[in-house]
Formats: structure tokens, sequence, C-alpha cells
């Protein structure tokens, strides 16, 4: 189904193209309304409430810009929504309990960490066929791909490492252990260092990906705030690798780091439990969802500042944004 | 010494990503007593694993962990019948090789396994019991709870109930012992938290079966009378860990008053309902072991062996002095499906952790409470806090 109506849809979004509908569009997971809210970036409101499946959590656009995939955990699949109608119109043959997925530079193959059975499924987006697992670490999460595409990431929250797997030989060649409960993973764009946030431990460790080691750590502090609800989830970074954005959870900030002495310069306040977030593709502004609060705050990124709250569904959870 | 050196050439090696043949082997030993406690409901009648099963999860998590490490984990179970003593048990396990055991035992049991392994450098996991007096006035250099204490459970309640505005508690107590320390734990955290015990009543054990075939009748006419006349209250707390009343006060009393404490509103380190942060992982990896739900001693075995495998993996040794250095430092934080880190009191060698507040079907809350502040960490509102403790570690 998939397959066969891929190319009527490309042909509905070309069309769209040509209307006004050039706005940017963000597309955000709501976990509890089993949901996704579409924003305009233009007007910043909820043009869009889409039903999905069983709790929506990771969100991506594909790489054409045409399709958003969604995993439903609950539902044990991914969902496709075409952007053009804004509807779900597939599902992909995900393993049990998917959350997170990443998809090579292609577009042609996704990587989706399983939960419940510590594999990462490996799916041919074309043919949407699984091509195989790989056996990874208790409670597999984030997921990265180097951007030479030669290294995929996994980390393992129970196991607390980053697993190094040969995208050729769909190998494990090495674990770095980070700490306690790892969630999410994200490479500088030129390659040189892997950044994996440990939500518990709330750290997050810098990884040389050509040694596998740790080669720093990047801890918080707020005054006022207890350790305990310190805790890293989602990274986004600056295409110049300059600036990096983590957001702390149940601290309720944004922490913004610089990409190259890995210290922090400023906690931005959002909504409450700030969990995952993308930039829109001018890199102006950074969306963050705030899980608790049912929003998603939106960041200026040049001025460091938030800017505006929207209202979405219920537990956002996660948020894609189509990159040209 | 061998052994320790085959790991440290495994972990030179993991870095290529190549493992060395031979694993390090982690052996933890398990020793529980013969539980035949008696319940009034069917539904808490435990199984004959529990425990032991939450252990079980965490050693396959370890060993998938092991894996990358070339450490491999192994339980080794030993039921005591009421004759065994736990000291020769202890023993027998530590001559084996096996420097680190998970006890589900009595105070007074504990006390005598860990002292007979104490200068053999075996660390112990209390998985079971849960008295103050062990973290307190007869705690141990070599005895780790990842049980909750009688405190930490009824200051967990006790926040909740404040929260609540239900100030006013009817104390019902029963006649055991162990009633009478969770009661005194509870009246201790009336005191802290600013709930009054407007008037204690003790529901005397004359005896009997606990299970009837026309017992209902009965029990229906007996409750109510039981609890008629009370002064003023909101709630009514019972103290009953021996199983003999508590459950039959839910919906029987006179007045019409929730009750929490050993039935109703109970507090706990685990919940089969639990599904928060993560939780639902967790249940569903065990109940496809075990094909049942995880209680709060599994949970609490489950936890300690994490914690092993987690020193294992940092200090890379299998020895046990370095895994409770590890535990007992700065660095070692548990990720255990609570929301937030789980860590040591280095004073005594308790286990930080959130108390669930659970009604049986449902986790209602979670302690502590928002707005109960400490200086170091929140979860120290829970329990017997650093400046207030009878124990000294040496």
């Amino acid at each position: 189904m998939w397959r066969r109506h891929a190319p009527l849809a490309a042909l509905a979004v070309s069309i769209l193209a040509a209307s006004p509908a050039q706005a940017v569009m963000a597309y955000v997971s709501n976990e509890k309304s089993n949901t996704v809210s579409v924003i305009d970036t233009d007007t910043w409101t909820v043009t869009r409430t889409i039903k999905v499946g069983q709790r929506p959590r990771g969100i991506e656009f594909t790489r054409d810009g045409k399709f958003v995939m969604v995993a439903v955990g609950d539902d044990d699949t991914i969902q496709i929504i075409d952007t053009a109608s804004q509807k779900v119109v597939d599902t992909l043959p995900s393993g049990p309990d998917p959350e997170l997925f990443v998809q090579d530079a292609t577009g042609k193959i996704l990587y989706v960490a399983n939960e419940n059975d510590n594999t990462v499924t490996i799916i041919d987006l074309e043919k949407r066929v699984r091509l195989g697992d790989v056996q990874v670490g208790v409670e597999p999460e984030g997921m990265a791909i180097s951007p030479d595409g030669k290294i995929l990431i996994n980390t393992s929250e129970t196991t607390n490492m980053a697993h190094f797997i040969d995208t050729t030989t769909r190998q494990i060649v090495a674990n770095v252990l980070v700490d306690s409960r790892p969630r999410f993973a994200e490479f500088k764009r030129d390659g040189s260092e892997l950044w994996v946030s440990s939500e518990i431990a709330g750290t997050v460790s810098i990884i040389d990906p050509a040694q596998h080691t740790v080669t720093g750590k990047i801890t918080f502090d707020i005054p006022g705030m207890r350790r305990e609800a310190i805790q890293p989830v989602g990274i986004g970074m600056t295409r110049d690798g300059k600036t990096a954005f983590i957001a702390l959870g149940p601290a309720n900030r944004i922490a913004i780091v610089d990409g190259t002495s890995h210290q922090v310069t400023k906690y931005l306040l959002v909504g409450q439990r700030v969990w995952h977030m993308a930039f829109t593709p001018d890199e102006k502004y950074l969306l963050v969802t705030n899980g608790v609060s049912n929003d998603v705050s939106i960041i200026d990124v040049a001025a460091q500042k938030v800017i505006k709250t929207i209202q979405v569904g219920e537990l956002p959870w996660g948020i894609t944004i189509a990159q040209p | 010494m061998i052994r320790a050196l085959v790991g440290a050439i495994g972990f030179a090696l993991l870095t290529t990503g190549a493992l060395a043949d031979d694993p390090v082997e982690i052996g933890i030993g398990y020793l529980h007593g013969a539980r035949v406690k008696p319940t009034l409901s069917l539904i808490g009648v435990p199984a004959d694993n529990d425990g032991v099963a939450g252990a079980r999860l965490a050693i396959d998590d370890n060993n998938t962990t092991g894996k990358f490490l070339n450490q491999h984990f192994t339980i080794d179970e030993k039921r005591l019948k009421d004759e065994d003593d736990p000291a020769a048990a202890a023993v027998a396990l530590a001559e084996r090789g096996i420097g680190l055991i998970l006890t589900d035992l009595p105070a007074d049991a504990l006390l005598k396994a860990a002292d007979a392994v104490r200068e053999r450098g075996t660390v112990l996991f209390d998985v079971g019991a849960i008295d103050d007096r062990l973290r307190e006035e007869d705690c141990r250099g070599n005895v780790i709870h990842t049980a909750p204490t009688r405190s930490m459970l009824a200051d967990g309640l006790a926040q909740y109930l404040v929260w609540k505005q239900w100030k006013r508690w009817l104390l019902v107590v029963g006649s055991h012992p162990e009633d009478k320390l969770y009661a005194d734990a509870l009246r201790r955290s009336a005191k802290r938290f600013g709930a009054k015990i407007v008037e204690e009543r003790v529901f005397e054990d004359t005896g009997g079966a606990r299970r009837t075939d026309s017992g209902v009748t009965q029990i229906q006419r007996q409750m109510p009378v039981f609890t008629q006349q009370a002064s003023a209250y909101d709630v009514l707390v019972a103290a009953d860990e021996s199983e003999v009343f508590a459950s039959y006060l839910p919906y029987r009393t006179w007045d019409p008053r929730p009750v929490a404490g050993s039935a109703g509103l109970m507090p706990t380190s685990w919940d089969p309902a639990h599904d928060q942060w993560g939780a639902i992982q967790m249940q569903n990896r065990f109940i496809k072991l075990n094909s049942r739900r995880m209680t709060a001693i599994d949970a609490q075995a489950w936890t300690a062996v994490r914690m092993i495998g987690e020193a294992a993996a940092r200090v890379k040794s299998p020895a046990p002095k370095a895994m409770l250095d590890f535990l007992k430092g700065p660095d070692f934080s548990l990720a255990a499906f609570k929301g937030q880190r789980l860590t040591l009191r280095d004073w005594n060698l308790q286990l930080r952790q959130p108390i669930l507040l659970a009604d049986g079907r449902m986790v209602v809350s979670v302690s502590p409470q928002e707005g109960f502040l400490h200086q170091v960490s929140e979860l120290d509102t829970l329990g017997v806090d650093r400046p207030e403790t009878k124990c000294k570690l040496h």
C-alpha cells in the first residue's frame, strides 16, 4: 500500500508545494492523546490534529519531506503520515514497542530501537520489509547515525552503553559505557563528537567516535533545583556545531551549551518536563516539547529567548520539522 | 586474582570490540527463609519464587550487558528451613567463592549471616527486612539495604495524607511485635509532618483461621462495631503487618472513612500496577520471564542485583570490596524506574528511593510529595535522616 500510493502522494505534495502552503510545518507526537499536532511555523498555530495509534513517541520526516513516520509503541508499529493529506496512510513492520528511530542519509534504511526485546530492527523503507535485527543491550532507546553514514549508534537504557554498529556488516564494533539511563545520542555534523544524554545520572557524555572513549562530561547545576530533577534527554545542535541545546526534563529548562568548551552558558525556563526538540530549517527557531504542561516552547536561537508557547495535545513527546 | 587479571585483559580488548574467551564469573548468593506468612487476601499470597524471580530477571539484564563487558552473572539460591543456621548458610556460600549475597531474612537471621562472613569481606544485600534497627543501632558495614525501612514507608504515606489534608488519624494497631514497630514508625511520621493521631485502638489477635467458608458474615458485623464511637477522624491508619485484620477494614468502618497503612492506601517500594518512568518495560520483561506480576520483594531483589551489575561494570572488577566502595561513593546512581536516580545513604547503606502509594489496583501517588524539602535530597525526607541516625559504621 505504501509502495503503491507513494508516487500518488508525491504528486499531491508537488501540487500543494506550488500553493502558498510553503510554510514549514512541525509535527508533534502527543504520547497520551494518541494524536500528532501540526504546527505552522509562520503563524505559530496548530493547524491540524491527526489521530494516530497508541502511545506515539519517536517522530521523523522522511528525507524527501513527503511523509512523517511516528512510532506508536503500544501498537507495535510505525505509522506513516502523508503530509499532503495529513492522514495516516501506512505502517512499517517495526519490532515490538518501537520508540526512537533514525534513517540513513539516503532515506532508504530505517533503524528502530525496540525497547521490549533488546534489539535494533533494520527496515528497508522503500520495500517496506524488515531486513534484520541487531542484538543490543537492555532497553534500547537513543539512535543516531554518523555523518559519514558508516556507524549507527544505539543507547541502551539499563545497560548504560552507547553501542557502535557498523552499518555495512550490522555488527557491533564497540561499546562505550556512559552514565545511567542513556536516552538520546547526537553527532556533531563534522563527526568529531558524539553526545549522549544520561537521564538519571544527569549528565551528557562527550564521546570521541574514532577512539570510542568518553572524553568529557557536561554537568548541570541550577541554583535552587534539586539534583535529581535535572534529567537531560533531548539534544539539538546547530549545524556549525557551535551551540547545543539540551532538554533537562523535570527541571523545566533548556541548557544552552557552548559546542567547543562544553560549558553551560545559559538556562532557559520552558514548560514542564521538557523532552525533545527540532530546529526550523533556517535554524532561527528551536521548538521544544513540554510533556507535563502539554505545550511547545518556541526559542529564538540567536536571541536565546523563549518567544512563545503553543498548546498541543496531552504529553507532547517528539517533534520533527522537514529539513531542506 | 587470576580471574581479576583475565577480567582486565577482557576490558582491554573490549575497545576493539573483541572479547576474551573466558568471561569473568560473578556469583551471587540468595538466602531466604521459609516464607509462610498467611495473608487475609488470596491475592496477597506470595509466590514460591517471590524475590528470587526479581533477582533472576536482573541476572538476565546484567548478562545482556555482561556480553559486552565479558562478565557473567549467576545466582545460587538457598531456602533456609526453620532449623537451619543462617550463619552456616552464609559461610557455605562464601566458601564456594561467593562474595555477594542477597538476603530475604528476618532481622536477627540477617545479622547472624552478616557477622559470620564479615571477616571474609562478603557483602550482603538486604532485600526483605524493613526493620529500622538494621540501619540504626544494629547497622553493619557489610550490609546494603534495598528494602525501604518502616520509617520510610510510614513517611511516604504520611506526606501524602498530610498533602491531602487528612490530618486526623485513627490509628489501629495489631498485637504482634512488628505491628507495634510499624505503629511506632507511623506515630513518628505523624509528628514529623503535622498529622494528629486522635485515637489509638489495639486489635488483639485471638488466633483462628484467616480463611473460612462463611467468615464474611461475621466480619461485616465485627468491623463496624470495632470502629464505632471513635473521636472525629479523617482517615483510619492500620498497622497490621501480621495480616490479622487490616484488610477487613475498608468499606466496613462505622464512619465512612478511607483506610490507609496495612490496607487501603499502602506504601510500598514497588507495585504490580506501577507503569511510569519506563517501568512498563520492566513489568513486561518480568511477566515474560515469570508468568506473574512483579512484587515489592521482586523489585528489591532486582535492584540489588542491578546494583551489583552496575558496580561490576564501573569498577571492572568482580571484587566485593571494590564494588562496595563504588556503591558507597558519589559516582553511583541507579536507574530503577522510579523517576529519579537512586543512591546510597553513605552513613547506613540504605538505598534512597521514592515510595509508591498503591491501593491494590493502581498507584495513587508517589512520595516524596511536592513541598517536602531537604537540603541534600528530597528522598531524605523519607525515613531516618543523617542527623538523627544511631548508626556508626566503622
